[in-house]
Parts: C-alpha cells; structure tokens; sequence
C-alpha cells in the first residue's frame, strides 16, 4: 500500500444498487407504516459482503438494526458482544469500518452515518471475525486486565522487557484498522460571518432562530442531524410534536436572511466567538474528481451565540449493563418512531425519571409487553395512571441489578427498594434512563467551565459571557422541586431575542410559538441514587471498557481526582469523549470519596466534539499545495531550459542545468568552471530586496549596518552585515546608493522577511524621528547574476546603450538606466570572486531580459547556471553565507570583526562584547584543504586536532564543502576552535556517520584571489 | 479566533500579524546605553499572567506595527494603537 | 490481610485470585513546619527532583507542593517524545543521561512506565538539511550514542507510505535515526516517580498554592501557602508554566515567555506507524502511543498566552503538516486537541541551578524538551540542591548565561525563536 505514484480518485465504487438487491424485510422488526422513513426510496448496502436493503431515512445503525443485525462489535479491552447503545453521536460500541481500498475509513459511528446506496461496512475489533472472536478470552481474565494493570507489570525480566510485550498491546489496541493509502476524496474549507449563530434545532433552537430571523439580522442555524428537529424527531411521526417540528421547520426555512446548514457539526468553539463547523457530504457520494468535497471545514464568525444542544441520556449502572438489547430508553423511542422499528417484543425499561415513561407507553402503545421498574418511590399519579391503561407493568421503587444473556439481552433481575432477593423477569430488550447530562461541551470550549447543579443533578453551563446565551435542555432549563414543565419555545424565543437585542437588530421578533398539545418531557426531577452492589461487570465507559470495579480501585489506590480517574482508568478517552460516562463516573467516585459531587471537580471538554477528519482540517493545502510556492520570473524559462530546480525555503531555484551534466556531482563543477573562465548567467531575484528612500536613509543604514553606511556615495554598493540586538550576526546583503535619497538593500533568501519587518520596527517605534520609507520590492525586481572574466564583454554585448567600462563603473558602482522605457539597474557585485555584475528589471521583464542576455553574447560561450555552482563558488572566495550564518555566529567568529566601525554605533554593539562572545578559543571561520587523495571532505563532519582522541564534541565542525577550481580537490569551510590561529595545522575531519576519518589542512578561507584582482579588473 | 483590531484595517484574525512581544520595554537610545541596559531589554520579562501590552505587526495588510492590549489568560483583546504613537494611545 | 505494595505479575495474580487490595499509590499527608527540602511543583520534574533527592542523596525531609493535583501541568499533557539527539556541548550529555536513566527507570521506580524504544526518524528535505542533520549525528557517535545517516531510498524502505511522489511539495532526501529514541507513558512517569519518593517518606501536598516566600536577607528559607507556612532549608522553583508568576514573588524577573503549545490525538487504530518521525519541512512530530491514537504536535502559537486554549488556525496548519508526512492521515480522524503553557527562553534551552538569592534554586523554560529531560532534570536538580552547586551536565544551563554571551542555541534558530 505504498502512497506513491498518481491519485487514486475517481467516482465511488457502483457496484451495489438498489435494484440487485433482494429486499427481504426482515420480519417483525421494520414495522410496516410510520417512522421517518421514505419507503419509497429504497437503499442498497453492502455488509461484510451481503447486500442487505434500507430506506431514505434510515442512518446505517438503523438499517442494520432493521435487517436484524444486533451484534455490532466487540469491545475495546474485554471483547464482549456488542450492540447499539444509542441512536446519535454519544453512541460508544457501534463503530464500524466503512469504504474499501483508499476510502477505508474505521471507526465510524453507524447512528450518525447517514444511509446511502452502495454503502460498504464491516464491523470491527474481532478475530477472526466479530461473531467468533477468539479474543473473548479477555472476558475470562478480567481481574487480570483490571484499570492500570499495565503499569504494574510487563517491566521484567530485563530491562527493555516491556519491548517484548508491547507489540501485543499495540495489536490489541485500537479500534479499527487505517489504510496508509493516500486519500483520493477532496476537502474543501471556507470562512464565513454571522450575526447570530444557533447551535442545534431542537425545538429550543428552532424557536430561537425563528425569533433571532424574525428580527432581520444574520442568522445561521447549524444541525447536526440530516433532518431539523432534534429531540422532536423521538416523537411519534403522527401528532402534535411531528406538526410542531414541521410548522416551526417551514417557517424557518421561509425566512431569507436564515442560513441553515444541516448533517454539519459544530465542532469546536474558539476565542472571539469563532464557531469551526464541519459539513459532510458523505451521503451524496461526491465525486473528486469533478471537485465535489467529502467534507467542508468551515470558520464561522459570529457576534451572538445561542447554546441549543440539549441534552444527552445517562446509562444506568448495572450488572452487565453492556449486553447487545440494553439501549438508552430515549434510543429506543427514537428507533421506534423515526425509524419505525419493533426492536423487542418483551420489553423491560429501567429508570429514575419521567422520560423514560414516555417511551413505554410508544412501545406499549406499538403492541409490546413493557415492565416498567422505576427507582423512585413515588411517582406522578396522572403518569402512573396512564402507563397502567396502557398496559404497562408498572413496578415503583424497583431497580435494575443485572442484565442477562451472552450476545442478545434475554432476561433481567429486579430488586424492590428493601427486599433482599431478586426477580428474573424475561426480555429481549431494555431501555434503560438514569437521567440527562446537557450536552455542555460546546459552552466550556472557550474556558467557561460547567458547574454542577444539585438540585437536577446535573452539570449546567457556567456563566454566559457577553454575546452567549443558550435555550433548552443544554441550560437544565425546568427544573426541579416541582413539577413544572420547561417550555423550550419560550426558552428559544427569549434568546433569540435577547441575541437580537445583542447585536442591534430591529425586527420585531413577535411572539413565542405556544404548542398545548405538545407534552415537554419532564426529565429533570433528581433521580434516585443506587450503588447497591453490582454482580457481573457494570460498566461505567462503555466504550473502553471502564467498569464500577475500576473506579473503586482507583479509589482504592488513591487516584481520586477526575483527572486522576480519568487517567488512570481511561474513563472518558474513547471516541465517545465520556458522553455517556463522565456524570456516572463522578457520580461515583464522588460516593466512594464521602463527597459532594459538586467538590468532585470537572473534567475540561476540549474541542472537537465530534472526531474531524484529519484531512478536512488540511482542505487543500496537501500534495503539491501544502505551502505557497515562490517562483522567480524566469521559472518558465529555466523548466523549458533543461534545469533540475531545488527548494530554498518557499522558493524554487535553479539547482543545475542539463548542459552542464546529469546529475548535481558533475553538473556543478561544469557549471563552476565556466564562471571561473569564461561568463555565467544565474537568476539570483529569491534575493530580499528593499527599497528606502529618504532624507534619514544614510544615518538610518549606518546605524542597522556594522560598518559606515553614512558616507556611501551615491553610484556605489558597500556590503553590510547586521547584527540583531544580541550581537549576533542576523544576515549581511548589499545596500547600494542610486540617488542622495534612494538606496537598494539586498538581503539573504532567508533573512528577507525578517529583516523587513526589523527595519519596520525600529522606524516606527525607537526611531520614529528618521525621515526613512522602506517598501519590499523583492518581487517587483527580476535579479541576475552575470559573473566570470568575461563579464564585462558579455553585458556590454547585452546592453549596449550602457557604459559599462571599469572608468564608468568600478568595482561596487552601480547604476540605474531606462531602455525603451524599462529601467534597469546594473550593480557590479561579486559573490563569486570573479568580475560580476548583478542587473535587475521589473519581474515581467525578466525573462526577456534573461533571454536577451544570453543571446546577445552567446558568442562568448554564455550558459545559465544554477544554486549548486552558486554556493561552490562562493565557497571558494570565502563568502560566508546561509550554512554559516547560524544564529549562533558573531562577526568575529565569520572572520569579519574588522567590518565593525570602532567610530559609530550600531545595532548589537553593546551585547556583542559580553565576554563570552570574545573568547579567543570559539569556533570561527577557517578554510579546509583535503590530504587524503581520492578522499572527500563533508558538511558536518566533526573537526579534531592532529592529536586529539576522536570522541566528544571536538574543536568544531564543516559548514560548507565544493570541489574547487582552483586547487582540483575538495575544499571547505568550517568553524574551528581558535580559527585561523591554526592555519597549517593538520587536522582530522571525523564522518562516524560513514566511518570516515579524512586528514585536511586549516588554510585561509580564501582560496581564490585574494588579493581581488579578479573583482576589479 | 484571536482577532486584532489593526487602526487602519480593522478587526483581522491574528494569522495576518507577526509578534513581537512586550511593548512595555523602552529600548535603549540608540549608541547611549550600557550592557547591562540592553540585557534587561533584550532578555528579560515580566511576562504577566493578564494585561499585557504588546506589539504586532499587521504583515499581511498595511505593514504597520501596532500596540495592542490582551489579557494573556484570558485572550480578550482590548484597544490597539499605531506604535508609532508611543506608549499609550 | 495486608494490601499489595510491590507491583508485579505475581502480584497482579494474588489480587485476582485472593481479592487482596492494592496499597496507595502514595499517601496524602498534611504539610509539616519545615523540611530540608521544599520542593514546589509536583510535575514531573518536581517529583523526579525529590525521588533522587530521597534514593540518591538520602535526603528524605522533603516536601513536593502542588497547587493542584499532582501530574496535572504538563507532565499530563505532552507528545511523550524521549531522545537524545542533541550536539550543543552540554546539551549531548545531558539528554543521554536523562535516556539512560529512562532506559532503567521502570525498574527502579517499580512501575512500568512503558518506555518505547521505537527509534525516532528526523526527516531531511535536502542536502543542506541533511548535512546539518549529519553534524548532529556526528557528534552523537563521538559522544557514544547510538544514530544513523539515512538516504531517502533507506526513508523509503523504512517507511514506505510516506510521501514519495513527484507531486510532493518538500521531497524527503534523507534523515537522521537514533534507534534508541522512543515514547513513554507521560501519566505513568508522574505516578511512577510520586510513588516511589513517598515510599521513600517524601511528603506530597497536593492543593497546596505557594503565596509567598520567607526571606532572611538575600536568602530564601521557606514559602508562604494556602495551607500554612513552612520554612525550608532550601527551596526549589520547578514550576513550569508559572515561572516567572512565582519568581516574581521574591522579585526576580527571568528571561522567559510562557507561550501555549497544542497537542493533538486521533481515534485508536491498529498499528499504524511503529516509530516517532519528525517531519523537516516544519516542526511537526508525530508517533502512535500504545492505546492506538495518533499523538502529534507542532510549533507553539506563537504569542504569549496562559489561556491552555489553542487557537484554529494551527489546528489546521498542524493537520496539513501529519497529511502532508503521511498521506493516510487523511481520512483518520481528530479526537481531541489540548494545550498546555510552554515557557519559551531566547536560546531554547533551559535554566537549572542557583539563583542570585541564597538557598533558592530553579529549574524552568523548557521550551520543547520538558518530558524527555524529565529523569536527568530531576537528577541534577536534586544534585544541586544537595550540593549547592551545579553538576557539569546543567553548567551550560545558568540563569545568568545570557548576561555572559554564553547562549546555548541547539537549533540555530537565533534569538526568541518564535518572532521568526
């Protein structure tokens, strides 16, 4: 599965169609009318290869649930039978492997996977297969692999022992199973304001953006569901909750200046009311091909934020809590009414609250046999009364102690409040509520901590900031010792127009939507607590497997805080992030610890909330457009010219050039020999170029620059090297003076964006008194180098209308003209030692400019030449550059302290003379000739004296290295302890690396023309 | 999203400047100031827990550095001027 | 029947056979008046400090204050990267110590702190690069640890599904291995060292904030805290995130930004990526840790912050990076993403040793290499306050080194690298 080579994209597989597929409703689980289904619009879906058939409508969880389907996995740890606890994103076991090839996709949630035809999945986790998994044996040792065991064992008998056991951890943990394939679907990102962002579309978050629209301003309303709705779609798809969800939907929709993003997860809330949502296209298939994005990651901005995500049902903690059948009650009502499912016949709901009662009476309704056993003692007469008419066996003060059966749900034991003995009751299905936990990850995202409130036994948002606010069950809105009801359309239209109100909207907002024959769950009366000692594992994370024996240990051993318990048992870490764990956990170890749970502390919610695919948070900075690349004017030309191009940081430069040779080794040197003999063209416009002009120009470089600047005359160039406060070296360039007031500074590739800025700020803050304006110019100006003897001949052939004699231009002079209108500047600078000179024009002109140099003096033998030469042969002169420039060197140590005015100030001056930075003994610039014939000398190799023992850190190290012209043997430079002090001492250069050891002497760094003669010919 | 009120250009997310720290530090004058000056200005920091006052470069807009006052534990930004105006607004 | 102190296999068995009870893992003891040693901050660093204190020096009149919960900084939040790849004199010795010393610690500690010696990959994109990754190397293997030169066709068959083809915006040329490198439980490391230095009688006072400092002229002798006052004969400032809010108490100024750096963690799969590799292109790292997630990170923000909330757009530039190293990232999926607070200094070194006030120490400004320094920090540390002097392997690391001209740049990155 290697990455190389072209994308594999193309369309999605079309192999499974609706119309191939038998579709057999599996009896007795699809009821035969109702839901939220379109039956009219079937589904083909492939699973573990059998092509089984769906609806429009149905998410895969569903689907699967409807053709029978009830084991779904095997647990993290423990491998036990699995089913769907849930029908949304707190659903913790049913994670599936979706895709085939590079679409593979693991640890996918099926509640939340939107049906489509030609859908492939597999389940996950088992070996062989999930039905037979041999791995179930960990079930048999859980004492064994209890919370933590890791860590007190796997350390023997040796030292590095847990090398040997970790690769069977490493196989047995994880969920699914990644392909390395590189990722053919296409993601997109975008950006976008608001006024008022609306978090969820319950009836709470409809009635907010119907209010906040009403007012005129901004509004975007953000589902994650396909379908609006949010707790209303539990609700029996006929009646007065469904007529609600379609009227507030309808008028929603109608307003314009509402923008509804649907099957999109808020992900994350960030600093400044920054929203990051995802959108996924998953269901339509997308084409990359034709530029359809699996999955948008969009920034939205917002100047009001209304929290509507409602809340999410808490398990019951009982023995064996985690078979496949035992559901979260509200699940199991979803199931039933949106997606018309019978998933038991014989069924047992086990609760502490109201809601849950709801749910019996559906099913009940529906034709099940439903016991009902409620911890509480008393209940709501009206409530009692209507599940016994309907049929319910109703049994109060009565809880769930454990389930029974392996892999289906088959019979469960009940235990009355004060009796001792247990009754077996039959049931092929339970729906278990011990209460809501507001779904207040989103507010605490922005570092509002939620706060614990006792009185519904939950944890509520913290303090809104200024611009939040939240409507709904998210709020724990409706509370409490009485029974009276929340109104979560009254609750949203009061935000909506508090938010309206916020951001200065006009609108009327009019009046809350009343629904009377719509009834609000009451869910918040305080459940019952019960600890009564579990037999069989209850689990408490069911994801990873965190049982009621895992936090008692904790406790035993002492991690007693969340975060602690958290760690230690894993509690809370799976892709679930603890959704339907971490009330049950606190809850417990706050027991366990004689505490309130309000001191339990809270453990920190971190975006996202729902996992985000790492490749829509990269969109499309991947493959060739991961970073920006920086072109030169000429890159066309040097492509179409037989170039190799090399990264220079964002740029793209010439390496070599096929004329010279195949490969960088040869081509360099042909490259080089040319410039030393004859004439070179390199295209050098990567270079930091600045312009400044002004009155103040010449104090402002003499005092940035080491060296005088103030009395460069005007025609000239002067190398200047600027130190950074510290006093060491920032980078050196070239200034040049074409008028009294305009001067061109070059800089280094590198250094150009640093040094713009460094001038910026010293101009407008210490210095604000200079009369000085700097503008980048770095991409206004083509650059080319034209350098070898015969230079001057070359140019003068090139541009013939410019006097370019050694009288009209000297060494470092430099000149500005027009031809046709087209200025040009021509610097006779040097970096390679020989005669040179540097002519820019503007960037469009460049290539014509390029060409028409090489024409014009190809009887000269001119050719192009690239980086490679470039470094080599400024090696040879000496010229430190980029390898050298280190951010740890001083002037000194590059053999240039005599570039420091003694006269004048300058930046870096002060701290350049700590005492550190003038030992004798640091390493400073040295040139290297190789002994060894047939030998090389390496950039990095490690410098040692003739009689040094080769170990430690030696006396210094190669920077750079070339074959040279010259001296027709490897040459380098290097910084050495002591330096030039040294000169003609032998020395070793060590390459452990390769086992190398070559013999080399310390020469000056000059090894060409030193005395310049070459430069100013 | 940290967002930084430029003076010229307006609220613009933080991606489009380049840091430079506290603005609290005056810098030694230019040629006058001892060793043991600019090591306190180049090297050492009160680094607060809160209020800070510091400077930003908008890069990608108009080039200006600006002063800009954040509180660092709680990233809320308050007003911002052009450096160039010195110390305070 | 008595509970269960010493922890192995044997042990693990007799528990799940007979039911006996495990010990605490250390005890929760109310401060006393004084200590000889007062250590403040139980990070990892902090409690390595007393371990050693307490098993090498036989100095167990310790106290470790933790404001919160112990292990709840940074030590509880990292990539858990460890390696010794270092070249700065100084720096070498120091990492490898700190190696050596994570090489034997779960046996010394009696707990398994899972050190996985997978190898880390340096990554290359060209022949500058390498080269300056060859002198690293280099000066490795004259220091006697243990690293090899890779070429891109040695990446390739090491790691064939990175990126390889022509269409790759920074092509790998080669990188730098050290097999020894690897990744260690970062939870386990805190518990692991708290457990051992109570058994040893030092003393853990968890919730317990320092306010303030007692002076005896130009020397410190205790600290001020919410549960009382206690003098110390010495005291030590390990503290992380909070440095220069504490040295600000006894009126020291440091050179340190604290700045926020975010980590990342995908959903568990199956093995995935067997070693920890370091893309080259940009700071980004990336290995997969023993419960199956994918744990990386990136630069830090980039201004200074104590908020330990990251912002967006590195979460995408972070993201772009672990696609860019290895394209089957893609379609793995983000499952949560922290920060923590990272003192940054204008070297990227740290600061171990005395202090200009008598009898007050300090170890902070780890900038990036907090958790793999953790073992030989808290070893020098504990030298030094032993000792009253710095160990040769931290003397590069002074407070004051900055006043000198002696900075000690690993990375040559030039000063207060994050303005760059």
């Amino acid at each position: 599965m290697s990455a190389g080579g072209a994308r594999a994209g193309g369309a999605p597989p079309a192999d499974v169609r609706a119309d191939a597929v038998v579709r057999t409703p599996v009896s007795g689980v699809r009821l035969s009318t109702g839901g939220r289904i379109n039956r009219a619009q079937p589904l083909a879906f492939l699973f573990e290869g059998r092509a089984l058939a769906g609806y429009e409508g149905d998410t895969l969880a569903s689907a699967l649930l409807a053709n029978g389907v009830r084991l779904i996995g095997r647990s993290f740890k423990y491998h036990r039978p699995r089913g769907f606890l849930a029908s949304g994103v707190e659903e913790p076991n049913g994670l599936l492997t979706l895709g085939t090839g590079a679409r593979r996709t693991p640890n996918v949630p099926a509640t939340t996977t939107e049906l489509y035809d030609g859908l492939i999945c597999e389940r996950q986790n088992g070996w062989p297969s999930v039905d037979f998994d041999l791995m179930s044996i960990n079930g048999l040792l859980t004492s064994l692999f209890e919370a933590g065991f890791y860590y007190k064992t796997f350390m023997g008998p040796r030292r590095g022992s847990w090398m040997f056991y970790e690769p069977f951890i490493r196989r047995a943990a994880g969920l699914g199973r990644a392909t390395h394939s590189v990722d053919p679907d296409r993601y997109e990102t975008g950006h976008a304001f608001t006024d008022i962002l609306v978090i969820g579309s319950g009836p709470a978050g409809l009635a907010a953006a119907r209010a906040a629209g009403r007012s005129g301003c901004r509004v975007t309303l953000v589902e994650q569901d396909f379908l609006l709705g949010g707790s209303l779609l539990a609700a029996p798809a006929n009646g007065p909750d469904e007529d609600l969800r379609r009227s507030l939907e309808a008028e929603v929709v109608s307003l314009p200046n509402v923008t509804i993003f649907r099957r999109t997860t808020v992900v994350g809330l960030y600093d400044g009311q920054t929203a990051v949502l995802v959108e996924r296209h998953d269901h339509e298939r997308p084409d990359p091909a034709k530029g359809a994005a699996r999955e948008v990651v969009i920034t939205l901005r917002a100047r009001a934020i209304i929290h509507a995500e409602g809340a999410i049902e808490r398990p019951l903690v009982f023995g064996d809590n985690d078979r496949p059948g035992v559901m979260l009650a509200s699940a199991v009502r979803t199931y039933l009414n949106r997606y018309s499912l019978a998933l038991g016949r014989r069924i047992l709901i086990a609760t502490n609250n109201d809601s849950a009662w709801v749910t019996a009476i559906d099913l009940a309704t529906a034709g099940a046999r439903v016991t009902l056993a409620d911890e509480r003692p008393t209940i709501h007469a009206s409530l009692e009364e209507t599940a016994r008419r309907a049929g319910i066996d109703v049994r109060v003060a009565t809880h769930l102690v454990r389930a029974h059966g392996g892999r289906a749900v088959q019979a469960a034991e009940l235990r009355a409040l004060d009796a001792s003995t247990t009754q077996r009751i039959d049931c092929d299905l339970i729906g278990m509520s011990a209460g809501w936990s507001p779904t207040v990850h989103l507010t605490s995202h922005t570092g509002v901590r939620p706060v614990y409130d006792g009185g519904i036994r939950a944890m509520v948002p913290g303090p809104w900031p200024p611009g939040v606010t939240g409507a709904g069950a998210v709020t724990g809105a409706g509370v409490v010792a009485s029974r009276t009801r929340s109104d979560p359309l009254a609750d949203g239209h009061a935000a909506g127009t508090a938010a309206a109100q916020w951001v200065g909207a006009l609108g009327n907002t009019g009046e809350p939507v009343i629904a009377t024959d719509v009834t609000w769950t009451e869910c918040w009366a305080k459940p019952a607590q019960n600890r009564a000692k579990a037999h069989g594992k209850a689990f408490v994370d069911f994801q990873n497997d965190v049982t009621t024996d895992d936090v008692v240990l904790a406790h035993e051993e002492g991690y007693e805080s969340l975060e602690h318990l958290k760690r230690y048992t894993t509690l809370g870490m799976g892709t679930d992030q603890g959704k339907t764990s971490n009330f049950a956990a606190a809850q417990l170890m706050s027991e366990l610890r004689d505490i309130d749970v309000s001191n339990a502390g809270a453990t920190t919610y971190r975006p996202p909330y729902t996992p985000v695919s790492v490749g829509a948070l990269a969109g499309r900075h991947i493959d060739a457009h991961f970073r920006p690349t920086r072109r030169t004017p000429m890159h066309d030309w040097h492509l179409a010219n037989g170039v190799t191009m090399i990264d220079a940081g964002p740029w793209v430069r010439p390496w070599f050039y096929a004329w010279a040779g195949r490969d960088v080794a040869t081509a360099y040197v042909a490259e080089m020999n040319l410039v030393r003999t004859g004439v070179g063209i390199s295209d050098i416009s990567s270079l930091g170029k600045i312009e400044l002009q002004g009155p103040d120009v010449a104090e402002f470089l003499d005092r940035i620059y080491v060296n005088n600047f103030a009395s460069l005359p005007v025609g000239k160039g002067r190398y200047g090297v600027m130190l950074n406060d510290d006093g060491i070296v920032l980078d050196d360039g070239t200034t040049a003076r074409f008028s009294e007031s305009t001067y061109f500074m070059t800089t280094t590739t590198a250094q150009a964006g640093e040094v713009m800025s460094r001038l910026e700020f010293l101009l407008q803050t210490a210095w604000t008194n200079l009369r000085v304006q700097v503008v980048s110019v770095t991409d206004r100006w083509a650059g080319m180098s034209i350098a070898g003897p015969l230079s001057r001949k070359a140019l003068m052939l090139a541009l013939p209308d410019i006097d370019l004699s050694n009288e009209a231009l000297a060494h470092m002079g430099v000149c500005e003209h027009e031809i046709d209108g087209m200025p040009v500047r021509v610097l006779r600078l040097s970096f390679s030692g020989e005669l040179a000179y540097e002519v820019y024009v503007p960037a469009d002109r460049g290539t014509a400019m390029w060409e028409s140099i090489l024409e014009r003096a190809s009887p000269l033998g001119i050719r192009p030449y690239g980086l490679e030469a470039l470094a080599s042969l400024r090696i040879e002169k000496g010229h430190v550059a980029g390898l050298e420039l280190d951010h740890r060197t001083t002037l000194e140590d590059l053999g240039l302290g005599k570039l420091a005015s003694r006269k004048k100030a300058f930046v870096g001056r002060e701290l350049r003379e700590r005492e550190e930075l003038q030992s004798p003994d640091r390493w400073s610039l040295i040139g290297l000739e190789c002994l060894d014939p047939g030998a090389r000398l390496r950039g990095g190799a490690i410098l040692f004296s003739k009689d040094d023992p080769i170990e430690g850190h030696g006396r210094g190290y190669i920077t750079s290295v070339t074959w040279s012209t010259v001296l027709q043997k490897t040459i380098a430079l290097a910084l050495y302890s002591g330096g030039l002090q040294h000169e003609g001492q032998e020395i070793v250069c060590a390459y452990p690396l390769r086992n190398e050891r070559v013999r080399a002497r310390i020469v000056s760094p000059i090894f060409i023309d030193p005395s310049g003669e070459r430069l100013r010919a | 999203m940290l967002r930084i009120p430029c003076p010229h250009c307006g609220l613009r997310d933080y991606t489009e400047f380049r840091y430079a720290g506290d603005a609290t530090k005056p810098r030694p004058a230019h040629g006058t100031g001892e060793q043991r000056a600019w090591y306190e200005y180049v090297f050492v920091f009160d680094n607060p827990k809160g209020p800070h006052l510091e400077y930003w470069q908008h890069v990608e807009g108009c080039r200006q550095w600006l002063v800009l006052e954040r509180d660092t534990s709680t990233n809320t930004v308050g007003q911002s001027w052009l450096a160039r105006q010195g110390a305070k607004p | 029947m008595t509970a269960l102190s010493h922890y192995s296999a044997f042990a693990l068995a007799r528990r799940a056979l007979f039911g006996s009870k495990w010990q605490r893992a250390w005890r929760k003891p109310d401060p006393r008046p004084a200590y000889d040693v007062v250590i403040v901050g139980g990070g990892g660093h902090g409690l390595a400090t007393a371990y050693y204190l307490a098993a090498r020096h036989g100095i167990t009149k310790v106290a470790v204050l933790e404001r919160g919960y112990l292990g709840s900084g940074n030590v509880g939040r990292n990539t858990t990267l460890v390696r010794s790849n270092y070249q700065m004199p100084g720096n070498t010795e120091f990492f490898e110590h700190s190696l050596k010393l994570w090489e034997g610690l779960s046996h010394e500690l009696n707990f398994n702190v899972m050190l996985s010696q997978r190898g880390q990959l340096v990554l290359a994109h060209g022949p500058g690069q390498l080269d300056v990754l060859a002198r690293k190397g280099n000066t490795m293997r004259l220091n006697g640890i243990d690293c090899e030169l890779f070429d891109r066709p040695d990446v390739q068959r090491f790691l064939p599904f990175l990126d390889y083809s022509k269409s790759c915006r920074f092509p790998i040329y080669g990188g730098l291995f050290q097999p020894r490198a690897g990744t260690v439980r970062h939870d386990a490391v805190a518990w692991g060292y708290a457990r051992a230095a109570d058994r040893l009688g030092v003393d853990i006072i968890e919730n317990c904030e320092v306010t303030g400092f007692l002076r005896d002229g130009a020397a410190v002798n205790g600290v001020e805290t919410s549960r009382g006052r206690i003098h110390a004969g010495r005291t030590l400032i390990s503290v992380a995130g909070h440095s220069s809010h504490l040295a600000r108490l006894v009126g020291l100024r440091l050179p340190i930004e604290s700045h926020l750096l975010q980590a990342f963690v995908t959903e568990p799969i199956k093995p995935f990526l067997d070693c920890v590799l370091s893309f080259g292109a940009e700071l980004f790292y990336i290995s997969q840790s023993d419960k199956g997630g994918m744990v990386f990170g990136g630069h830090i923000d980039g201004f200074n912050s104590y908020t330990q909330r990251g912002q967006f757009p590195k979460v995408r530039t972070v993201a772009e990076c672990a696609v860019a190293l290895i394209p089957g990232m893609s379609r793995l999926r983000l499952l949560r993403h922290w920060a923590g607070i990272q003192d940054m200094t204008p070297d990227g070194s740290p600061f171990m040793g005395r202090t200009p006030l008598r009898n007050l120490y300090f170890n902070g400004g780890w900038c990036y290499q907090g958790f793999k320094a953790t073992p030989a920090a808290g070893w020098c540390m504990a030298h030094a306050l032993a000792h009253d002097e710095e160990h040769p392997f931290i003397r590069h690391l002074a407070l004051d080194r900055f006043e000198r001209g002696n900075g000690s740049d690993e990375y040559g990155l030039g000063l207060w690298t994050y303005k760059q």
